[in-house]
């Protein structure tokens, strides 16, 4: 793609993508490694718009940083620790090391390959191709995306509900625990016992 | 200077070696999800520029990348729910998210 | 009958006391409550037994009948096992052969055989270990008697193994029994004896093995014309000889082999009668005087044998005098007389040698089971607690008498004959061993009629108390209350204020024994000319038949007083049955030396076996065994552990760590493919 426009966007929002995602590693605070989450969403929904991908960016924005970071956002506050912050583990030099690697082999397939690549000519409206696309050619991925969504809905929930809301629950979460807390328990049913007899 | 379809691999290269660090280097499990995510964003950049700079084959329609792209996110979104609701109840019995601390099973 | 006589036959001498013994054995298959009657089982066994007396009595008949009485009648081999490799060819071959000498031990093995198992019907009674003495007596008799049939070194060989096996069984036949102070155990006299008798055995395989390697041959008459035609060299002749020499010791109890004979009198009486009296101990003088060709043909392993058996004779008579315990003055004088046939041997007189043994055996072994008889009264084999026994048991008194008289060589009786004809032989030979021939036959009247006076004459001084008689439970020195067995019902319980004389069954064979001890001398008697010399001189090649010496009045008639001379010195210490002038006084170094039996047993047992063998030796193969074997072991697994620990550390459980490893290794494995698409 020529012109000077694209250039420049497409170096911007690059810059801006990957710098965010640098971010995420180098920021100290929970909260604020979530937000640069955010902001590379961002960025990519903007090279998306430079790769003539309206849709997607629209939906990118939407879904990713709408929501799931939203999401995010919740689940760091759900799970308050005062001490890890955003710190790294053992790994952040082996870590670095493979990563290298691994980006470091496919920017050389990227740069080395030849892709034969075809100027193209304008693009459709993409909306209505997806659209299409969806409810013909790709129906049954489309219901079936539909039902993992639901069962994402549902999994999610069963996972969070805590034991105190349901009987069952509690009877199954007493006895998962009562290899180590038969001891704890007998010894208050002992205590009890003891206290009746005593009267 | 034009922009061609290595830039665009290149910087999603980046970005997918990146979120791998963040996902082998980070303490809490919630940042881990977030490299994670990463890597999957740089995946949907791949397949978008690959959409909008190669000619495919007949039959097949001018935006498959795109509607590929579509499902990632959704199956994405979908990825993000459950593990962080996993996080959440790991959270509830261990007190903690820091998976140097959650590396058994047993309690 | 005696003309001639099948191969089978002859087989079946050997056959039927193992088929005895198997039966017998087969007795502890079927459960307790219905076994056979124990009583039955020693019936069964004696019969066999007396089948096989009498099929050798056949033999002896026809071997005398031959053209050539003596004269060997060979049957023929039967290839147990044959190995060929390459040229050389070894087979195992199974083989009779019968020649005079043969026929007499047939006859001599079984007929004392079957007296001791008549005997023992009596001795044993009540022993628990009733039905399983007399399975090992059979087993004892077969491999005995396939020792003296064999015609190749092989099956002696095998033979002689299975004797000392049985040896080994029979004396720790009472294995619970504690050691009585002063004694060993039955369980470390059975040990000591397989072991004593192993170290000779060593040097008789490697005779053997070696005599194969240049003969190619284990027949014995092949060997017999191989060593006389000098056809291998004289040093491999005199190492075959020395060698044969050596497994021979050890069975016949030669000194320095010697020391488990005395232990052995652990077993029971009966088996002492028979396997160191009779049978067992006179196998080595067999195996010499059946390679008396190759003897020979070596100068210097003849010499070797006489040496030694003078040796032996000396040292076994000097501890005769000074023991205490019947059976022990009995079985030192079975080492010394044992030492005489070797001497004979070794003096070139194979006929003397032989008649020794054939008179031995009946005298001693009446002698021995006379002292049994004595034991089943008084419950000791104690001299100093027996006395005056000639007035409650007269037939054991007389046949003992009878039988010290023969052994100390008074004429006419067996023992003078034979002994005559060995001083004889020695004296035209080397006068300095017939001088300790005399000197020994001095010492043997001495040591003999001591014996007799302590034990039959005097006052009876109460023996030892606990059962009196009713088998096996009398034998208070011998077994113990591991064996609190009721009476057999021979006779009524204890008295044990007065002995008594013994059962028929046992005193018939002492009887029946006393025949020969006084009148076997004269089948080899100057004035019969000699058959029994000629007899046995067929079993060896023309050239070595050498006419007997005349007889020669004044050797005779020298050892004859030398006789009376010990009886006399003998009664003049012990008359009346009491110690009057105790040896201990009379000479007391020696009498120290006499009574550690030359401190032999500290020296074998502490000095080599204790301190070069267990300290040196095997302290270092036990270092090596615990270190180096064991380290390498232990080092092994250490090495998996340690590495293990190591490999184990990968185990993180953190997930990260893991998507770390799949990662890079993923990474690995592009780069690799990548470079080697590269080139």
């Amino acid at each position: 793609m020529d012109g000077f426009g694209v250039t420049a966007a497409f170096w911007g929002l690059s810059a801006l993508a990957v710098g965010s995602a640098l971010g995420i590693m180098l920021a100290r605070s929970l909260l604020h490694a979530v937000l640069w989450l955010i902001l590379a969403f961002a960025g990519l929904a903007g090279l998306f718009v430079t790769l003539s991908a309206d849709f997607v960016a629209v939906a990118q924005v939407l879904v990713y940083a709408g929501a799931v970071g939203v999401l995010v956002v919740f689940a760091i506050m759900l799970t308050p620790n005062s001490q890890t912050g955003n710190s790294e583990t053992r790994m952040v030099g082996p870590g670095l090391f493979v990563a290298s690697v691994v980006s470091g082999i496919m920017v050389y397939i990227a740069t080395q390959t030849d892709w034969s690549t075809a100027a193209r000519g304008d693009f459709p409206a993409t909306a209505l191709e997806i659209g299409t696309a969806l409810t013909n050619r790709y129906l049954l991925p489309f219901e079936v995306a539909s039902v993992l969504l639901i069962a994402a809905m549902v999994g999610a929930i069963v996972l969070v509900r805590a034991a105190r809301d349901e009987p069952e629950r509690r009877e199954l979460a007493g006895e998962g625990e009562g290899e180590v807390n038969t001891a704890e328990a007998a010894g208050r049913e002992v205590v009890a016992a003891g206290s009746h007899g005593g009267h | 200077m034009s922009v061609s379809l290595e830039h665009y691999l290149v910087v999603s290269a980046v970005l997918f070696g990146i979120g791998l660090w963040i996902a082998l280097a980070k303490r809490n499990a919630i940042i881990i999800l977030m490299g994670i995510e990463l890597m999957l964003n740089a995946v949907n950049l791949t397949l978008v520029a690959f959409n909008r700079f190669v000619t495919l084959a007949d039959g097949r329609p001018a935006l498959a990348g795109h509607v590929f792209v579509i499902f990632v996110i959704t199956v994405a979104a979908a990825e993000a729910a459950v593990a962080l609701a996993l996080a959440v109840s790991v959270y509830r019995t261990r007190s903690t998210v820091d998976i140097e601390q959650i590396d058994l099973l047993k309690r | 009958m005696f003309d001639s006589i099948n191969e089978f036959q002859v087989w079946l001498i050997y056959l039927l006391p193992l088929a005895s013994c198997l039966l017998i054995a087969a007795q502890y298959v079927i459960p307790a409550p219905i076994r056979p009657n124990p009583r039955s089982l020693s019936t069964l066994s004696i019969l066999l037994m007396a089948g096989s007396f009498l099929l050798a009595l056949q033999t002896l008949g026809v071997v005398m009948n031959a053209a050539e009485p003596g004269q060997m009648v060979g049957f023929g081999e039967h290839r147990w096992l044959s190995i060929a490799a390459g040229d050389i060819h070894l087979d195992v071959p199974i083989g009779i052969r019968l020649d005079g000498l043969t026929a007499v031990m047939l006859v001599v093995v079984t007929a004392v055989a079957l007296l001791v198992q008549f005997y023992s019907q009596g001795y044993m009674a009540g022993d628990p270990g009733y039905p399983r003495y007399y399975a090992f007596l059979s087993l004892f008799t077969t491999s005995m008697l396939g020792l003296v049939l064999a015609d190749n070194m092989l099956m002696l060989f095998m033979h002689w193994e299975l004797v000392g096996l049985c040896s080994y069984l029979l004396i720790g036949f009472w294995f619970a029994n504690p050691a009585r102070p002063g004694y060993t155990s039955p369980a470390a006299a059975a040990k000591k004896a397989f072991i004593v008798t192993r170290a000779g055995d060593v040097g008789f395989l490697i005779a053997i093995l070696l005599i194969w390697t240049r003969t190619h041959t284990f027949n014995i008459l092949e060997i017999q014309e191989i060593a006389e035609a000098h056809r291998i060299p004289d040093h491999i002749i005199t190492l075959f000889a020395l060698g044969v020499f050596a497994g021979a010791a050890g069975k016949s109890a030669q000194f320095p082999l010697h020391t488990w004979l005395p232990d052995a009198m652990e077993g029971p009486t009966p088996v002492s009668a028979l396997i160191h009296a009779a049978t067992m101990v006179a196998a080595g003088v067999y195996l010499v005087a059946r390679l008396f060709p190759v003897y020979e043909a070596s100068e210097q392993a003849m010499d070797v044998v006489a040496i030694i058996g003078a040796i032996t004779a000396l040292v076994a008579a000097t501890m005769g005098l000074v023991m205490r315990d019947l059976k022990r003055v009995l079985a030192y004088s079975t080492i010394s007389q044992l030492g005489y046939m070797m001497l004979a041997l070794g003096v070139g007189g194979l006929v003397a040698g032989i008649f020794h043994l054939m008179n031995h055996a009946f005298f001693k072994a009446m002698l021995f089971l006379g002292s049994g008889s004595v034991n089943h009264g008084t419950n000791t084999f104690d001299m100093h607690k027996m006395g005056g026994l000639r007035r409650y048991m007269p037939i054991t008194f007389a046949t003992f008498v009878i039988g010290s008289l023969s052994l100390a060589g008074i004429p006419p009786l067996s023992g003078f004959w034979s002994k005559d004809e060995i001083l004889v032989d020695a004296w035209y030979e080397n006068k300095l061993l017939f001088a300790a021939a005399l000197t020994v036959a001095f010492m043997t009247a001495f040591y003999m009629f001591r014996a007799v006076f302590l034990t039959f004459f005097g006052e009876y001084r109460g023996g030892e108390p606990g059962g009196g008689h009713g088998g096996a439970s009398a034998h208070g020195d011998e077994s113990h209350d591991a064996h609190a067995q009721p009476d057999g019902g021979a006779h009524a319980p204890a008295h044990h204020a007065m002995p008594h004389e013994s059962p028929l069954v046992m005193w018939l064979p002492l009887a029946i024994l006393a025949v020969p001890s006084i009148l076997s001398g004269l089948v080899n008697a100057p004035f019969f000319h000699h058959p029994f010399g000629d007899f046995i001189l067929q079993s060896v090649p023309e050239t070595l038949r050498h006419e007997p010496h005349p007889f020669n009045w004044g050797i005779a008639i020298s050892s004859s007083v030398l006789a009376v001379l010990g009886i006399a010195f003998a009664a003049l210490l012990y008359a009346g049955g009491r110690v009057r002038v105790p040896l201990s006084l009379l000479a007391r170094p020696f009498y120290v030396l006499f009574s550690h039996k030359y401190f032999l047993d500290e020296l074998y047992e502490r000095a080599i076996v204790g301190g070069i063998l267990y300290q040196g030796v095997w302290r270092l193969a036990a270092w090596f065994d615990a270190t180096v074997v064991d380290g390498a072991v232990n080092g092994v697994a250490r090495f998996t552990r340690g590495a293990s620990a190591i490999m184990r550390r990968a185990q993180t459980g953190s997930e990260q760590s893991y998507g770390l490893m799949l990662t890079g290794g993923a990474a690995l494995m592009v780069l690799f493919l990548f470079i080697t698409a590269l080139r």
